[in-house]
């Protein structure tokens, strides 16, 4: 590969280092390129999902106001926040899939609410009721597409022991799991509060499902 | 003049005395705080913890008594935005749900007005519909239900 160009000026430097790059080496040996290569890889996947878990945790979903003010003040107290039993599901839990390519998925579509915290979208209570019955719809959404994926992390019909529960809960499992029914469809609002209009809102989402 | 001062402090010093004799003035010995005749370094036995009274339908006291909750609604939502019991209450909603319907009266308002959705006067349910524990009363009392009486 040349360095020199038609016109004989200097190249810029991006095309300098480019030619660097695909330039083989006359000094190191393929092998100790090779572990150079494989410890850097690591130390750059290392620190991606180091990145990754560092914005999964509860302290990282809260360190903006938005969610501190509106929908973390909700939680606190909710069942999932304090219980009998003190197993907790936080923010991720219920927001961010366990697989790895849904993840991925998942925080590039955050990458976009970055940008709204930025530009200060819902930075008061009343612009996030505003807004509000649109996020809580694409959860719900999602939630209904994936037959609530998060949800089934920790619970299940499956290993649910209805006899333990009160028959008003136990008539609806049992029917819910025969009509094919999800979690989100009966359990909306069980983190946060509804927003305006929720019960016409679950009306038009169940019908806009039932066409497809 | 003089006079005039010595009689001022003649009063205030009557009026000290007064109140220091006086029966019912407050003394440190005589308050009594909320939490009883406890040592301030003792502790309170923690009250009961009572259960919300569940899946049996409970008696009405009277004809005009609005029904008991016989369920937990801790968990539901009832503000300007939406109220979470009539997901399940509310007709058509309440055959899916398999929950008593909300009676018409909640669909008049006070004009006597029919509407198709529950009357601003009943929204807020809680006011009238409340949920019961297996507590005793905490009150000795004499009361009993209407129909005892016939
Ligand atoms: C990290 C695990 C986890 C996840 C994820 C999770 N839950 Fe839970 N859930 C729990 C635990 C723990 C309890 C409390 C059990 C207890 O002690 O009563 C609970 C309790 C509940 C209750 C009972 C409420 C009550 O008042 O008794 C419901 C309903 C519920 N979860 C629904 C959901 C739904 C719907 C989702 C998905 C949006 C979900 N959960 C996601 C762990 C989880
Ligand atoms: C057809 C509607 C329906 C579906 C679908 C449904 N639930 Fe429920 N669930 C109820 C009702 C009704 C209750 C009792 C009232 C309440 O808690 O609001 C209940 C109660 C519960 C409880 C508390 C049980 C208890 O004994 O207190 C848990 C936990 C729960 N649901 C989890 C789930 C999970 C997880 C899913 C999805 C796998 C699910 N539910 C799907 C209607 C449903
Ligand atoms: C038990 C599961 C669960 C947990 C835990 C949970 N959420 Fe949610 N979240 C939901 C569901 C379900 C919705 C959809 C709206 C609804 O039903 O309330 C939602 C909706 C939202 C929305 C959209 C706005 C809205 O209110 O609808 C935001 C933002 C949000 N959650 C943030 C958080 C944050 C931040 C935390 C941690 C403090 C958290 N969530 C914890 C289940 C959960
Ligand atoms: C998940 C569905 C559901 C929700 C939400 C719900 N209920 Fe109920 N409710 C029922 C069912 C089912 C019954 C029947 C008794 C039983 O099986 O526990 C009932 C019974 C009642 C009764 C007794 C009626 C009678 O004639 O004896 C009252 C009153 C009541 N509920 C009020 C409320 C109020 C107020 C709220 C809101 C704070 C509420 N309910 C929320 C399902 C629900
Ligand atoms: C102003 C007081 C008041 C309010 C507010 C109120 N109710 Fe009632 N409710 C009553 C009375 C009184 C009755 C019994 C007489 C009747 O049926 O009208 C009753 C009856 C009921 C019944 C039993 C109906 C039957 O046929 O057994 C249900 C269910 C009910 N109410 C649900 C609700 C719900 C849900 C709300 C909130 C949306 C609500 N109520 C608000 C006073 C009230």
């Amino acid at each position: 590969m040349t360095t020199e160009t038609i016109a004989g000026r200097r190249p810029g430097a991006l095309r300098r280092l480019w030619a660097t790059l695909w330039r083989p080496s006359a000094r190191y040996s393929l092998a100790g390129l090779l572990l150079v290569g494989v410890v850097a890889g690591i130390v750059f996947w290392g620190g991606f999902n180091w990145a990754m878990e560092m914005t999964n945790r509860e302290e990282f979903c809260v360190s903006c106001h938005e969610m501190k003010n509106n929908v973390y003040a909700e939680y606190t107290g909710s069942i999932h926040d304090s219980n009998r039993t003190g197993v907790r599901a936080t923010c991720p839990d219920c927001h961010v899939p366990k697989e790895w390519v849904h993840k991925i998925v998942r925080k590039i579509q955050a990458s976009n609410e970055v940008l709204h915290w930025a530009l200060g979208s819902i930075n008061t209570r009343e612009k996030f009721e505003e807004q509000r019955p649109r996020l809580a719809n694409n959860v719900w959404t999602s939630m209904k597409k994936t037959d609530s994926r998060e949800c089934r992390n920790c619970h299940n019909f499956q290993t649910m022991d209805v006899t333990q529960q009160r028959s008003r809960a136990r008539d609806r499992h049992l029917n819910g799991a025969l009509q094919g029914q999800t979690c989100i469809d009966c359990h909306k609002g069980i983190a946060h509060q509804l927003p305006a209009g929720a019960l016409e809102a679950e009306q038009k989402l169940n019908e806009s499902f039932k066409k497809h | 003049m003089k006079t005039g001062l010595k009689l001022i402090a003649a009063a205030v010093g009557l009026v000290l005395v007064a109140a220091t004799l006086m029966p019912g003035s407050l003394r440190a010995g005589d308050v009594r705080s909320l939490r009883g005749e406890l040592a301030i370094e003792e502790n309170n036995a923690a009250p009961e913890v009572h259960a919300v009274r569940e899946g049996k339908p409970l008696d009405r006291a009277y004809r005009q008594q609005p029904p008991l909750i016989p369920h937990k609604v801790d968990r539901y939502e009832i503000d300007l935005k939406v109220n979470q019991c009539l997901r399940c209450h509310d007709w058509p909603n309440n055959t899916r749900e398999n929950a008593p319907k909300v009676s018409e009266t909640h669909y008049q308002d006070r004009q006597g007005n029919r509407l198709d959705q529950i009357a601003g006067t009943r929204w807020f349910c809680t006011q009238c519909h409340v949920p019961q524990t297996d507590a005793l009363p905490l009150v000795e009392n004499r009361f009993t239900p209407a129909n005892a009486a016939r």
